[in-house]
């Protein structure tokens, strides 16, 4: 899918600083019955966020109007579990462009760099330090340079250098997706597949 | 699958570098894991992914209609329709498979499936197809799953057709889309670890365990980023059946897939299955499979070897697959971990378990045996060996639902269909059921359920419902006493 380019964003950030967020929690597996790509927002973290009678839970932070921003932060090992692509989508379709964790999942990490979500692993310590400004300051803003791989956040001017494999950035600056350039090697995937056998 | 040896060739190592040199064997030592992904790469990019060439897609309803969306608004069609297979299996009922489905959401789901298999040219295996069951069930029974083979879906346990030495992980579906249109799919090279266990198991101590064991010592986390090798002799003496559970149960500690170098009791699962090579082409491809094992000098990035004679029975407490532990312990204290308190304390608040707690003796609402974790043949009879002769619980709701109509089918000509009804049990029809709860098999809000699935997250089996992972044997010991209960004492 071509999508958005992501060069530079300045946002405040919503704060989850919870463990181990795995894709059931992102999108229960009860709402993946969909056949296209749009709507997965309004159930993102949706038992967290509504009660059995869909009354909203007060003490979610996505209920909660004092946090809002493109930039979701959640705790260690975020995306665990299933390959659903309908995870990225939700947090996508949220409005948020950015996750930044001290860890990722590998499958939900290659989901949000194929859909135009940057994932920024930070350390550890840069974590607590990003959990600390948005709950001393919710309105507090935090910036994700691509080019420069780097997270700051504004307020003290601390910042977190970040890694992403050359192409994956090329292509999320450009907004270009792997099929393009997959295509663009039929002949090569041609020979190759001539001569395996099935 | 001979390109690996092409490879070698190109590289003009052997000018510098030669067999009687020290370092060479060193140099020139790869990991089964090598051995195959190599043999895969179409193109090398600079600073970014390797495009890998993969020989089988295994396609379901869930993850695949936008993939197609995506190639229709391309204009483009499947690029090898005959390397792509389909069935329908997470949203689908366990009852009643011969009436219309119900949902009109899922049914909308697999109709969708169908007109794309039919429209591209695909093999599909819809609901009520004798072929129909869980995608890595049926895979392997019918010889898509090959050794040395590239296996990709859009699902994280297709790490399970690793038993057979193949390279085999789970997709998103953008990634389902590169396959469908190219065949490839973009990937970094994975690092490498190999999890050894040594000695043997004990008694009622099963696959499961043995994974269930691992990830509660690595951690949810702790194979993040690798592929891994499971190696020793723990393996070599398991079936087929439980190697696909091992590998099956990777992705659960982070790892992109788990792999068991392919031997003879591989060769012979393989042997004669509809989509395997047959004669010729079969011992041309055997001759290849055979060079399928980690080289004595290669090495890993990483290496855990543990005791499988200090392996219980094992269950989980908490709300991921690492949170397991031997049957007969308590629950550990909350100071005694590893930072992540207050995740620790929500987990076991979600449980309503304390920590001290004992397991032996909770009580249990519901039992399902099923998935493609332990939804095999060999898991029922596991489970047989235990009800026969006793009863249900009467406050146990039991759900047993086979990985396919092929495990269905045995079920009945082994006789264990009678050993079951006779206990109080019914047997359901295939399908993922109630260990993602898309169709109607949810376990109600503040239950608990022994489940021989794969993930215990939160809501993971229904909203509020309350999991516990074990194996067939200890599902069986619960669905018999009404509560957790050691599988040693009832065998």
């Amino acid at each position: 899918m071509a999508y958005e380019p992501f060069n530079t964003l300045t946002s405040s950030a919503v704060p989850l600083p919870i463990e181990n967020v795995d894709t059931d929690q992102i999108i229960p597996a009860r709402f993946l019955k969909a056949t296209e790509r749009t709507g997965f927002g309004d159930n993102l973290f949706r038992d967290w966020r509504y009660n059995n009678d869909n009354t909203p839970k007060t003490d979610f932070v996505l209920n909660n109007p004092i946090y809002q921003g493109k930039i979701l932060v959640g705790g260690k090992n975020f995306g665990s579990g299933s390959s659903r692509e309908h995870a990225a989508w939700a947090v996508y379709d949220y409005g948020f462009r950015c996750v930044v964790s001290s860890f990722f999942a590998d499958i939900f990490k290659n989901n949000c760099l194929n859909i135009g979500v940057l994932p920024v692993q930070v350390t550890p310590e840069f974590l607590v330090e990003i959990f600390a400004a948005v709950e001393s300051d919710p309105q507090a803003t935090f910036t994700v340079d691509l080019p420069a791989q780097k997270i700051s956040i504004d307020s003290t001017g601390s910042a977190c250098s970040f890694d992403i494999n050359g192409y994956k950035k090329n292509n999320m600056l450009n907004g270009f997706d792997d099929i393009d350039f997959l295509i663009s090697q039929s002949q090569q995937i041609d020979a190759f597949a001539a001569q395996s056998p099935l | 699958m001979i390109n690996h040896f092409l490879l070698l060739h190109t590289l003009d190592v052997h000018l510098f570098l030669h067999p009687s040199n020290q370092f060479y064997s060193q140099i020139m030592a790869k990991t089964l894991f090598d051995k195959v992904w190599d043999a895969h790469v179409v193109h090398s990019i600079e600073n970014g992914p390797d495009v890998l060439f993969i020989d089988r897609h295994m396609v379901h309803e869930v993850t695949s209609p936008v993939a197609f969306l995506g190639l229709k608004q391309r204009g483009i069609r499947v690029k090898f329709p005959e390397r792509t297979f389909a069935t329908a299996d997470h949203n689908t009922p366990t009852i009643n498979q011969h009436l219309p489905v119900e949902d009109p959401l899922s049914a909308n789901q697999l109709a969708m499936l169908e007109q794309n298999a039919r429209e591209h040219g695909i093999s599909y295996w819809g609901l009520g197809h004798q072929k129909n069951g869980i995608v890595h069930v049926v895979g392997p029974e019918y010889g898509i799953t090959l050794p040395g083979a590239t296996i990709v879906c859009g699902d994280s346990h297709t790490s399970t057709h690793g038993a057979f030495g193949a390279i085999a992980f789970g997709i998103g579906t953008s990634e389902v889309e590169m396959v469908l249109s190219t065949q490839c799919i973009m990937q970094p090279k994975p690092k490498s670890m190999r999890i050894n266990i040594t000695g043997s198991l004990q008694k009622g101590v099963t696959p499961k365990d043995v994974a269930l064991y691992i990830i509660s010592q690595l951690s949810t986390s702790g194979a993040t980023g690798y592929f891994v090798e499971y190696a020793g002799p723990v393996f070599s003496e398991m079936s087929m059946e439980g190697r696909m559970t091992v590998c099956n149960l990777s992705i659960e500690m982070g790892a992109r897939g788990g792999m068991i170098a392919p031997d003879q009791k591989t060769f012979d699962y393989v042997a004669g299955r509809e989509f395997a090579p047959k004669g010729q082409d079969f011992d041309k491809a055997m001759n290849y499979w055979s060079t399928l094992y980690s080289d004595d000098q290669a090495s890993f990035d990483k290496e855990y070897t543990f005791d499988g004679d200090k392996i219980e029975p094992m269950i989980t407490y908490g709300t991921n697959p690492g949170m397991g532990l031997g049957i007969s312990q308590n629950i550990p204290m909350a100071q005694s971990l590893d930072g992540g308190v207050a995740t620790y304390k929500k987990s076991l608040g979600y449980m309503d378990f304390s920590e001290g707690d004992a397991m032996l003796g909770k009580k249990v609402d519901y039992v399902f045996i099923g998935s493609c974790t332990n939804g095999r043949i060999e898991d029922f009879r596991a489970f047989a060996s235990i009800v026969r002769g006793r009863k249900k619980a009467d406050h146990v709701t039991a759900w047993l639902v086979p990985g396919s109509h092929l495990v269905a089918q045995s079920i009945k000509e082994e006789g264990l269909l009678s050993v079951f009804e006779d206990a109080g049990f019914t047997l359901r029809e295939p399908g993922c059921s109630a260990c993602l709860a898309m169709n109607d098999d949810k376990i109600p809000a503040g239950k608990y359920a022994v489940s021989t699935s794969n993930r215990n997250f939160e809501g993971r089996q229904g909203p509020g419902a309350r999991t516990l992972l074990a194996s067939p044997l200890v599902a069986a010991a619960a669905a018999v006493t009404g509560h957790v209960t050691d599988p040693r004492t009832l065998l």
